[in-house]
């Protein structure tokens, strides 16, 4: 492993492969009375978290405590950036205290990057910007090889606001290295300019797309990037791009439908089919504390000897 | 120790082990990954061919419990893999399983690992093969063979189930 | 005094010249360009040593000198030094400064600072619009009188068509260009790098060339409607450069430049060698190999009339913040002429003639300033090049007060040697041997 993960982009597909093996045995942690290994005694670990967010925060929380690291969680608000310290400041002076690992959240794409640079702690990137969000991709990977048992040749169908997601991102560099055919699927006001370079492919269609699909993965439409006029209205994008019962009828009758997270009920996903049998949606939730348990111990270990090398 | 040596130390210990525990019912067996796990499902056949009563198996890996973690700047982390313990330890006589005993400080990994689970009766240690030089004050409760060794030699279990053989050897390192 | 440059290639296009001539010069003035001029008693004679190259002082007509105002970017005189270190004799400076350059005041602070530093000369641009609010027009004719050489609104776009138009019209009367920072800003909206693959990935807000094309065609179709003359600053998409070939092929008084950056750099700096490096951020965005391919073509077919570098520095604080709250741009005025000779000269894409033109010639023309030329009587602005001086790019020895390119640890072969601005040395590189002990004696 790297001195930090950053991005997908870094992994290899054995460096993959290894988490994802690991976080099966982190599962295991989770079911017993007493949840908690010794691992990071003695570890300090800072979550970071420049932008609210209940669900991620708590997954690395409760990864980090189950490992026994000593973790604080500072929630940055917006506000008291505004008021003036740099990101590069506050970075510092937590490294003053010489913690071990930092988990960033940040709303500036490449702010993980920027950590990485001045900091000699760990860095984890825990969604920046537009950009990645690695540990959420992970853990999709992980759930979609309990149920499937593998990734390669899936089709793997992703549906919502391709232009605003980290998680697309992240996801569609993990899902195409480890050989699934990626499907990305969304309004054309919101298709990244040559995102297909990435080896996915693009539609605009959503019947078309989630035909034979054995994943379908929904992106949140997230109102507050919105500053543009990308749809008509909330109604009219769910009658075009809407994960409803009919639409999922199309794919395969062992499809299994993803969510990260927040989810907008009857705006990208219709109720029925977010609580309906074939959703993992709660399982990704669970799998999320593992994956993060399984990159914090990997990322704990001995950097890469690049003297060596 | 080849194949048909090993057989019959298996057996021995297996009998060891009834001996010394009036009530099999409450007996179970916990193999350490990698190679005490398929010495404790030996074991736990044995002692069912000997006491017509199956024993239940589990699993532990110890590597998050490890004293030597994070110690090396350099290096990639161990491979964790999972443990499987299918029943529950509390008041049990649990018999913890390894192939080789040396400085004791995977043993105290197990027992903290096992703790973790619940709270058992009576833990006894079983191991193959002792070889010395303990660095920790560990003592096996049922020894296959004590081998005294150099701390420039290395012991190696191989075992059909992982290696494709029997056998026990000793290398120079 | 004279002094007589004795041993170089004198490259002198505007007067018909490329080959081994002296140059004679009677204190700051050219007196003579000729085969073995006679020196008499009173002539210091300095001995060149080979392969250098004499040429017109080059001009950088698009600086950020941040002065009055943000002098902890740069000021006149750090900004002055760096620009006669890059070889540079002569800088226009842009009047996005704090106050705006849109009154006689600041035009005359900013020549008074010059004067002081004494290095290179400064020419100074006044704002389109007063506080280049995009409202009302500037005091255009008083600022001329102060010496601005012409006007802009840089940093952004001359607000609306109309104003434009009225700036074209109106600058026409005293033979001002109007120089368009060409942007549309609805389609820029909060854009950070150019749209495309490596933007995309990296999650970065995308500026398609559009954005700067669309306003380029505004500018070039109000040049045509009043006659005015518009110059479109720092182009960096192909589209752009269409625009302009069109404008011209219809007459139209239109004129473009190009940034050494836009090309010789593209977004595959987003993400590599250093991801997010906000030493790439500049705008207009680095674009892709088909853009910078088209600026290289431009430059070598004649429909790029000028090299300028867009110099904005920025203090290390302000660039050491996440991508999209960094601001925009680089410094230029000490890399340009190493990155012109290495990527321009060298691999044979335009004649080290056609590069004086782009850097001296077509700059005083368009500004309608002294210089571009060795004539006899002209000013003695003389930058004395050394084509194969193998450089190392490193911002610790740079003049600006700031060090903000992209360029830092980069070989490159070709540099400047000397930079003389009326008949006074106030450069020499120090790197160059061979050189007459007098030029360094004079300049201590």
């Amino acid at each position: 492993m790297k001195k930090d993960l950053l991005s997908i982009a870094d992994l290899s597909c054995e460096e993959i492969t290894l988490i994802l093996d690991t976080t099966e045995a982190m599962r295991e942690i989770g079911q017993r009375p007493i949840k908690k290994v010794p691992t990071l005694r003695g570890k300090t670990v800072v979550n970071l978290f420049y932008e609210p967010s209940t669900r991620t925060r708590t997954s690395f929380e409760i990864a980090e405590k189950r490992l026994s690291a000593d973790t604080l969680s500072i929630p940055v608000s917006t506000s008291s950036v505004l008021k003036g310290e740099t990101l590069v400041d506050t970075a510092l002076n937590i490294e003053a205290m010489q913690p071990d690992m930092i988990v960033l959240r940040h709303a500036s794409s490449g702010a993980a990057h920027l950590l990485s640079r001045i900091c000699r702690s760990r860095i984890i990137n825990a969604g920046d910007g537009m950009h990645e969000h690695p540990t959420q991709a992970l853990l999709d990977a992980f759930t979609i090889r309990e149920h499937k048992h593998r990734i390669e040749g899936l089709k793997v169908t992703i549906v919502g606001d391709l232009l605003h997601s980290r998680v697309l991102r992240s996801d569609a560099l993990l899902l195409t290295k480890l050989g699934a055919q990626v499907c990305v699927c969304g309004p054309a006001t919101l298709v990244p300019v040559g995102i297909e370079r990435l080896g996915v492919r693009v539609s605009t269609s959503v019947d078309e797309a989630v035909a034979d699909a054995d994943v379908i993965m929904l992106l949140r439409i997230q109102h507050e990037r919105m500053q543009g006029a990308f749809f008509p209205s909330v109604r009219e994008y769910f009658n075009t791009f809407g994960m409803t019962k009919a639409r999922v009828a199309r794919a395969r009758p062992d499809v299994i439908i993803m969510h990260p997270g927040p989810m907008n009920r009857g705006v990208e996903i219709a109720s029925d089919v977010a609580d309906g049998p074939y959703s993992v949606i709660l399982e990704q939730v669970a799998n999320g504390v593992a994956v993060r348990m399984a990159v914090l111990y990997l990322l704990a270990g001995g950097v890469e000897d690049e003297a060596a090398a | 120790m080849d194949a048909d040596r090993m057989s019959r130390t298996l057996t021995r210990i297996a009998h060891e082990i009834v001996e010394r525990n009036r009530g099999i019912e409450e007996l179970a067996l916990v193999g350490i990954r990698t190679r005490g796990v398929p010495i404790a499902k030996r074991l736990a056949h044995a002692i069912g061919e000997i006491a017509g009563h199956e024993v239940p198996t589990g699993a532990l890996d110890i590597t998050l419990y490890r004293d030597d973690l994070m110690r090396h700047a350099v290096g990639p982390q161990p491979v964790v893999r999972s443990t499987e313990i299918p029943f529950s330890i509390d008041d049990k006589r649990i018999l913890l399983v390894d192939d080789v005993l040396y400085t004791g400080r995977t043993i105290r990994a197990a027992l903290d690992a096992l703790i973790d689970f619940g709270r058992p009766k009576v833990i006894q240690l079983v191991v193959l093969v002792d070889r010395g030089h303990r660095e920790l004050p560990i003592k096996a409760d049922y020894v296959g063979k004590n081998l005294p060794t150099s701390a420039s030699q290395s012991v190696q279990v191989h075992l059909m189930e992982i290696d494709g053989k029997d056998e026990v050897e000793i290398q120079e390192t | 005094m004279k002094r007589l440059l004795r041993g170089g290639r004198v490259v002198d296009p505007a007067n018909g010249r490329d080959g081994m001539f002296d140059v004679l010069v009677d204190g700051d003035r050219i007196l003579r360009v000729g085969r073995d001029l006679a020196p008499d008693s009173d002539t210091q004679v300095v001995e060149l040593p080979a392969g250098l190259v004499v040429c017109p002082g080059l001009i950088d007509m698009h600086v950020h000198l941040r002065e009055p105002g943000q002098e902890h970017k740069e000021t006149v005189a750090t900004g002055t030094a760096a620009a006669v270190a890059g070889g540079f004799t002569a800088v226009a400076c842009m009047p996005n400064t704090s106050p705006v350059n849109d009154n006689a005041g600041v035009t005359e602070f900013i020549l008074k600072k010059a004067a002081e530093a004494h290095l290179a000369r400064v020419y100074p641009i006044g704002a389109v619009s007063r506080g280049q609010q995009g409202d009302e027009l500037a005091d255009i004719a008083e600022l001329k009188q102060a010496g601005c050489v012409a006007i802009t609104d840089d940093g952004r776009p001359v607000a609306t068509a109309m104003l434009m138009r009225r700036a074209l019209e109106y600058a026409g009367m005293f033979g001002l260009a109007v120089i368009e920072h060409c942007e549309e800003q609805t389609l820029k909206a909060d854009g950070v790098a150019h749209e495309g693959f490596h933007a995309s990935t990296l999650g970065l807000r995308g500026i398609p060339g559009e954005a700067e094309s669309i306003m380029a065609l505004r500018d070039i179709s109000l040049a045509a409607l009043t006659g005015g003359v518009v110059h479109i600053a720092h182009m960096s998409a192909r589209q752009t450069l269409d625009a302009v070939r069109y404008g011209k092929s219809r007459g139209v008084l239109v004129t473009c430049e190009v940034t050494p950056h836009h090309f010789v750099l593209t977004d595959e700096m987003l993400a590599a060698p250093i991801p997010y490096d906000t030493n790439v951020k500049m705008n207009p965005p680095l674009r892709e190999a088909v853009d910078r391919d088209a600026m290289l073509a431009g430059l070598a077919d004649g429909s790029i009339d000028v090299i300028a570098t867009d110099h904005a520095p920025h203090h290390y604080d302000e660039k050491r913040v996440e991508f999209d709250h960094a601001p925009f741009g680089i410094t230029g005025l000490e890399t340009a002429v190493s990155l012109c000779l290495d990527r321009l000269v060298h691999p044979g894409v335009v004649t080290l003639s056609r590069i004086v033109e782009l850097l001296s010639v077509n700059p005083a023309r368009i500004l309608k300033v002294a210089g571009g030329s060795l004539a006899e009587g002209a000013p003695a602005d003389i930058t004395v090049l050394a084509p194969d001086l193998r450089v190392k790019v490193s911002v610790e020895r740079m003049r600006s007060k700031s060090k903000n390119t992209p360029f830092d640890g980069w070989q490159l072969r070709g540099g400047v040697a000397a930079t003389i601005v009326g008949g006074r040395v106030v450069y020499v590189n120090e790197d160059v041997s061979g050189f007459s002990r007098t030029l360094r004696r004079e300049l201590r």
